[in-house]
């Protein structure tokens, strides 16, 4: 295979030019356009050099699949199909990143549930495999609507989790997130994870890279585990897994795997800081009060802000863009002037407040809310109302429509 | 900066992983010592000093250079038997340098043969058995590596270094990055240079069959 440095400047079937990563995200001129999320996903991927795409189409939550079908269509993606279920797929998935293709795909919801099992898996198995996750709801009775409870369940896979806020982040972290996640010493899945609905189906303004630049192609010989290639040694070195023994050497060995895998996250961290400028933005992180969010979240937290601010009450906010790996130090120095820590979330659980809880000194300060879930929206209003009652300020009832 | 260091052990019944305990890794042109980042010469002189020093100093070439795969990787296995040649030319009587092939990664039952190769699922009883108190792995893939520098720092008192072709390795004690032919080279050239200025030490590996 030829050196992928070698091919940057040359021409793709499309006619596409492979860029350089850095110019074409930071240099390149953009373009405003006006998508809806899975749109901007189609867009993201026509630039990223995608070799194979595997999908179990879950419209109605994204139609995210079934547009990148129309991309494989017009022969910006290697190949494309579709699984007999979530858990085909992501097993698909495996198969043609051990294969040595930068493979992406989608899911949401009960389907990211049914895959589980292969998470792990992937991260065990250092395959850098792209899975956007369109949030919503998991539990019965079913929700198409945007809930991101299938995160908590995604934090100790092993996979690097990223939340976007906007569609932009969205565009962005999906080229970048390759960046990151096929570094030799950290190539691990990314789930890269947005709120459904509020990012996938509505429209936002995009800036978009020229459409004839693309990501350099994947090169899986920089893997830091023997790529499948059949025809070339070293191959198949992975068989005889030492789980099937049972002796002090199988489970040692299977321990310093896992921890193999945690370092990987680890190591990351360095090439997340420098894609996404930090793993965390900060504003006004001076103020007393500091709302920590990811996610749409922080969206609605800056509107809250600027009313509070209106009542003279001056807040910060943090938004933390990487769950895995988790900004620890970064939290604790912006959190550090706060004598009121707010983590507002759309899920029923809090799982972003008891990681920063058990993140932060005197975790007595994280209040852990307001939560919405099962699809409610979350009105700037509510974490207003609920910053006031802990400042034992004068609040409006939010709760009911009668007297 | 992470207090923790990267020492020869034996240093625990499952040591950490060395990234997790906040060592990182080299930028390009810079290596490790002891998790400490320091410039390529530095970590050259100190890698042919180990050698130089150690009763069994021992090459352990894995899978990305024992098969001639591509150009590069025939290159690389010359320059090894050069750094190798170089080293038994380099040494005292009484030390006995090794090459120890790590051919492929799948544990060996029901025994592995431990004078003839090392397997990064149980690297310790290669180490035990040859008494090895520096080694070098070189060629390996990065994963297997990490597991095998972890392995032998939990168990023995082996000095580990690792000749990485990508972004170094934090679980050995010295680590280069982006190995190439002329690294290798440059390295056998520093064991040539310190040749008879370097004091061999009396024992091998404490830890083990050596305890």
């Amino acid at each position: 295979m030829a050196d992928v440095k070698s091919l940057i400047g040359t021409k793709n079937k499309k006619g596409q030019t492979f860029t350089d990563t850095w110019t074409m995200m930071h240099e390149a001129p953009r373009t405003p356009s006006f998508y809806t999320g899975s749109e901007v996903i189609k867009e993201a991927l026509r630039r990223a050099s995608c070799d194979v795409m595997i999908a179990y189409p879950i419209t109605p939550q994204s139609e995210a699949a079934a547009l990148i079908g129309e991309l494989f269509a017009e022969g910006y993606i290697g190949d494309y199909f579709r699984g007999e279920s979530e858990f085909a797929v992501m097993s698909q998935c495996a198969g043609a990143a051990f294969g040595g293709a930068r493979v992406f795909t989608t899911t949401a919801g009960p389907g990211t549930m049914r895959a589980m099992e292969n998470f792990p898996m992937w991260a065990g198995a250092r395959l850098p495999i792209q899975m956007i996750v369109t949030c919503r709801g998991i539990n019965s009775p079913l929700s198409i609507q945007p809930d991101t409870i299938e995160i908590a369940y995604l934090l100790n896979t092993g996979m690097l989790v990223w939340h976007a806020e906007t569609a932009q982040d969205f565009f962005d972290w999906i080229l970048k997130g390759y960046m990151v996640s096929e570094e030799p010493d950290v190539h691990l899945p990314l789930a890269l994870c947005c709120d459904g609905f509020f990012v996938t189906h509505t429209k936002d303004v995009v800036n978009l890279t020229p459409a004839d630049m693309c990501l350099p192609p994947y090169d899986p010989y920089r893997s830091p585990v023997p790529c499948m290639d059949m025809e070339c040694p070293p191959v198949r070195m992975m068989r005889d897994p030492f789980i099937m023994k049972s002796n002090y050497i199988s489970y040692a060995t299977h321990a310093s795997w896992q921890q193999e895998i945690w370092a990987a996250v680890e190591r990351s961290r360095k090439h997340s800081i420098k894609w996404l400028n930090g793993l965390i933005d900060t504003e006004n992180t001076d103020a007393e009060i500091v709302i920590v969010a990811s996610g749409t979240a922080v969206s609605q937290s800056r509107e809250a802000i600027r009313l509070l601010e209106d009542e003279g009450v001056r807040c910060g906010l943090v938004k933390v863009k990487t769950l895995r790996p988790w900004p620890e130090e970064e939290i604790r120095d912006a959190t550090k002037n706060a004598k009121h820590i707010f983590v507002p979330e759309f899920n029923v659980i809090g799982w972003l407040a008891k990681e920063i809880r058990a993140t932060v000194p005197n975790p007595q300060r994280v209040h852990a809310g307001p939560h919405v879930c099962g699809g409610m929206t979350m009105p700037p209003e509510i974490i207003v109302q609920e910053i006031k009652t802990v400042l034992g300020m004068k609040t409006f009832s939010m709760a009911g429509r009668g007297s | 900066m992470s207090d923790y260091r990267v020492l020869p052990g034996p240093e625990h019944f499952l040591p950490p992983a060395a990234a997790s305990m906040g060592i990182r890794l080299p930028n390009p042109g810079e290596a490790h010592i002891n998790g400490v980042i320091v410039s390529e010469e530095k970590a050259y002189e100190e890698a042919a000093k180990q050698f130089l020093m150690a009763k069994v100093p021992t090459l352990f070439p894995g899978p990305l250079v024992l098969w001639a795969w591509n150009e590069n990787a025939a290159k690389k296995a010359t320059a090894i038997r050069h750094l190798y040649n170089t080293l038994k030319e380099c040494v005292q009587p009484g030390q006995k340098p090794m090459l120890i092939p790590m051919p492929d990664y799948r544990p060996k039952y029901p025994k592995i043969n431990p004078e003839v190769e090392i397997n990064p699922n149980h690297p310790n009883l290669t180490i035990w058995h040859n008494k090895i108190d520096c080694c070098m792995f070189i060629g390996v893939h990065c994963h297997q590596a990490n597991l095998s520098l972890k392995i032998i720092r939990g168990g023995t008192s082996c000095y580990t270094i690792a000749m990485c072709a990508q972004a170094g390795h934090e679980d050995a004690m010295l680590s280069f990055r982006d190995a190439s032919v002329e690294k290798i080279m440059k390295l056998a050239d520093w064991v040539r240079k310190l040749k008879g200025t370097v004091q061999p030490r009396l024992t091998s590996a404490k830890s083990g069959a050596s305890n």
